[in-house]
């Protein structure tokens, strides 16, 4: 009984431990993947009925096509790669630690007949001498040495970044170390935005999928937002918000942030994400009566009607930031004043002022003349409010496994013993080595190595 | 621009490089194949000029808004040519096997061509999401993975024509003709190998990059969008490739297929994520 259910276990288990298995499931995550890439993910369902039809629709909600990222079935495959890798690694582990903490420092002749680099020279040198040569070129050529003595041999042993060993184990842990950091990020963070007009605050974010606002635990403030343009184009060329952070009523933190600069307090980040126009933008004119000289200043916001001295009034009827490639304009509209008598169906004189030529409405020749100071158009930004605690573990799995690939590929534990015996004529000594990357490169530098060492314990 | 003009050179470079490692192939003679490497280099070192003249064009046409060359499709391509060159001339000077050439060199040709005659030229300003220098260092770490996979490519088509027609003379005489100048069928699986092994974690930095700068400018460092799931398909791609090799069977030819196979997938994750299907990355379009 006990026997079979041994078998049934150790079944599992190496059904779990083999490397086919990490291949089927990495080429089946490959193929699987390759479906949220075509179905375009968590859309309206009319989008997709409209695409492929009712029935199509109903097959894709019923194999979680639509969210497939985040469906049972591509969770369950992750699943099973991190068990197989982590099976895989806890099976082969032990083998590895022996090979790097317990080399063996004294092996017999059996041994160097598994070795693939080796060679045997005999001398007439008593074995200490010889040992202490072969010692004296292998520190030269390699690195230091260690010596055992047993049973009358003298074994010589030395090792260089046998360490290396542990890359591909590195590689593996730093992908379940990602997988932690993201599962930290999925239980404990949250993605959010909010929108914060210019002057106002928030202590509230709402987050993609709910209806529901986060509080924050402190209030953000906007003091001001600006969006800059290229020269003479329509294309942005950084928008910044002035963020000022307040935690029990005190300012603790001011930040100015922009794309791709974000600020964070209490690990919650605010990136500068869009922004929008609040309200209608605020002009500030100087006007000037033509007859008489005199000069006013009126402040007025888009569409609301402002008074001039001599009774007559405007409003500004339109607005745009480019006016064919002449900057901002206004369109001016006079309006029947108090003292202006308005006759029925007579339309509104309307003329345009550009802001980068003050003098230009001058030359119009009406009675008054008017020049754009300044405009302010107030705006909200639209921030994007990410709370992701597990995000440092998920960099410190990428580090891992780049740190990992690096010395899984191309650093080599490489491993050289000699062994020394006396014989009657003098002493023959043993030698051998092996790299467990990059045969070749190994295999120049041996041929070297045993010219050197054959060299040094040889005759006088 | 100067460098549209040095670019246009440098693809006449790589297309005389391109005929004469063919004639290599049909001549075998050494003299052409070093004629073929020194054309392919002087045309690598004229690309790379045409890249700093560019870099250069670009501030003085932006004055301080100037950047590194590597924000659109354009300029995209032809780094790519030029990392598929670097690598090249990595494995030339390793390896000193002068036909791969044959194989190689056509990718960086056909790259700049498609540039030079159908894409963009214009230096544009950047949109502020791409104002960063993470942008930098992950085109350059994916483009040079990308590169190492198409070099990888093409040692092995050169791995299936040899070990093709050398499983049809069973005799073991070694093939004749074109394909005498073939590196053995084992260099060519071991290039392969290599060129996946300088590959593979470049394209895992150039996900890392990608990453953190979505990270960075967004708070979000992966969305499954369809260019970082393709990269990420191409990265199980090329590691079923690492640990197939373990498994008996996997080297020679299906280690071939397989690099063939990932190198498309490489190309769908550049180009047909972009032209075909749709996403937020900006070389789309353009
Ligand atoms: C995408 C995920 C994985 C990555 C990035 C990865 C990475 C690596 C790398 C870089 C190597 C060294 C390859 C070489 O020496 O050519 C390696 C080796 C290996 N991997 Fe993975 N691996 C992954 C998944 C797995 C899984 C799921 C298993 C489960 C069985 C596994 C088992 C092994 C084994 C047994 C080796 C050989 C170790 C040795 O040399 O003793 N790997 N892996």
């Amino acid at each position: 009984m006990t026997t079979r259910d041994k078998s049934f276990f150790e079944h599992i288990w190496d059904f779990f431990c083999s490397l086919k298995l990490a291949i089927a499931t990495l080429i089946l995550l490959a193929i699987t993947s390759i479906i949220g890439t075509v179905i375009q993910q968590n859309a309206n369902p009319q989008e997709y009925i409209q695409e492929y039809g009712p029935t199509a629709y109903k097959i894709f909600v019923a194999l979680d096509f639509l969210d497939m990222y985040h469906s049972w079935w591509f969770i369950t495959l992750l699943i099973v790669f991190a068990v197989n890798l982590t099976c895989c690694s806890i099976k082969r582990l032990p083998r590895i630690v022996r090979i790097v903490a317990h080399p063996d420092k004294t092996p017999d002749e059996k041994f160097f007949r598994t070795l693939g680099r080796k060679g045997e020279v005999e001398t007439s040198l008593s074995a200490e001498e010889a040992a202490g040569r072969a010692a004296e070129a292998v520190g030269r050529l390699f690195g230091r040495i260690e010596r055992t003595d047993v049973d009358g041999r003298i074994c010589l042993f030395t090792q260089k970044m046998a360490w290396s060993r542990f890359g591909v184990y590195v590689v593996h842990a730093s992908i379940l170390v990602i997988f932690a950091g993201a599962l930290m990020g999925a239980f404990w963070g949250y993605k959010a935005f909010v929108n914060i007009p210019e002057g106002s605050s928030s202590d509230k974010v709402w987050p993609r999928n709910s209806n529901q606002p986060i509080e924050l635990g402190f209030t953000v403030r906007c003091d001001r937002f600006d969006v800059e343009f290229y020269p003479n184009s329509r294309r942005p060329r950084e928008f910044v918000s002035d963020l000022v952070v307040l935690d029990n009523g005190q300012e603790v933190l001011k930040k100015t942030i922009e794309v791709n600069d974000p600020l964070t307090y209490k690990g919650i980040t605010f990136y500068q994400s869009s922004y929008g126009p609040m309200g209608n933008p605020l002009f500030h004119f100087k006007v000037r009566e033509r007859a008489t000289g005199e000069t006013v200043e009126v402040k007025v916001r888009q569409g609301e009607p402002a008074e001039l001295p001599g009774g007559a009034a405007f409003r500004v009827a339109d607005f745009t930031e480019q006016f064919q490639n002449f900057g901002a304009a206004a369109r001016i509209e006079l309006l029947p004043g108090m003292t202006h008598e308005h006759k029925p169906g007579e339309r509104h004189p309307s003329f345009v002022v550009l802001k980068n030529f003050p003098d230009f409405d001058a030359q119009r020749g009406g009675k008054y003349i008017f020049s754009l100071l300044d405009y302010k158009q107030r705006y909200y930004t639209g921030l994007q409010v990410a709370k992701d605690p597990g995000v440092w573990v998920v960099w410190l799995g990428c580090f891992m496994m780049v740190v990992g690939c690096f010395a899984a590929f191309f650093l080599s534990h490489r491993r050289i013993w000699v062994v020394v015996q006396a014989t009657d004529k003098g002493s023959r000594v043993l030698y051998g080595g092996n790299a467990h990357r990059n045969q070749p490169a190994f295999e120049i530098w041996f041929e070297n190595f045993s010219a050197q060492l054959e060299d040094a314990v040889k005759n006088g | 621009m100067l460098s549209v003009k040095l670019f246009n050179i440098t693809t006449i470079a790589y297309f005389g490089a391109m005929v004469v490692f063919i004639a290599y192939l049909a001549t075998r003679s050494r003299g052409v194949a070093l004629v073929a490497t020194i054309v392919s280099y002087i045309g690598f070192a004229l690309n790379t000029a045409a890249i700093g003249f560019r870099w250069y064009e670009s501030y003085q046409i932006l004055g301080v808004d100037g950047r590194a060359p590597l924000t659109n499709l354009y300029e995209s391509v032809v780094f790519f040519s030029w990392t598929i060159m670097l690598l090249y001339i990595v494995i030339d000077l390793k390896y000193k096997q002068r036909a791969v050439g044959a194989f190689v060199v056509p990718f960086a040709f056909l790259g700049m061509v498609w540039a030079q005659l159908y894409l963009n030229d214009a230096i544009d300003p950047l949109v502020p999401a791409l104002q960063s220098n993470w942008l930098t260092y992950h085109v350059i770490t994916c483009f040079l993975g990308y590169a190492a996979f198409a070099v990888a490519c093409g040692v092995s088509i050169m791995y299936l024509i040899k070990a093709g027609k050398e499983e049809k003379n069973p005799e073991g005489s070694p093939v004749g003709g074109l394909l005498g100048v073939f590196p053995s069928i084992r260099v060519l699986d071991d290039i392969n190998y290599k060129a996946i092994m300088i590959g593979f974690p470049l394209l895992s930095l150039g996900i890392i990059t990608g990453a953190a700068w979505a990270n960075y400018a967004w708070g979000t460092y992966w969305s499954w969008d369809p260019k970082e799931t393709w990269s990420l398909i191409v990265w199980f791609i090329y590691a079923a490739f690492l640990h197939a090799r373990f498994t008996r069977g996997w080297v020679g030819k299906k280690a071939a297929w397989l690099s063939v196979f990932g190198f498309a997938a490489t190309i769908f994750c550049y180009l047909g994520v972009n032209l075909v299907l749709s996403g937020l990355h900006s070389y789309g379009g353009s």
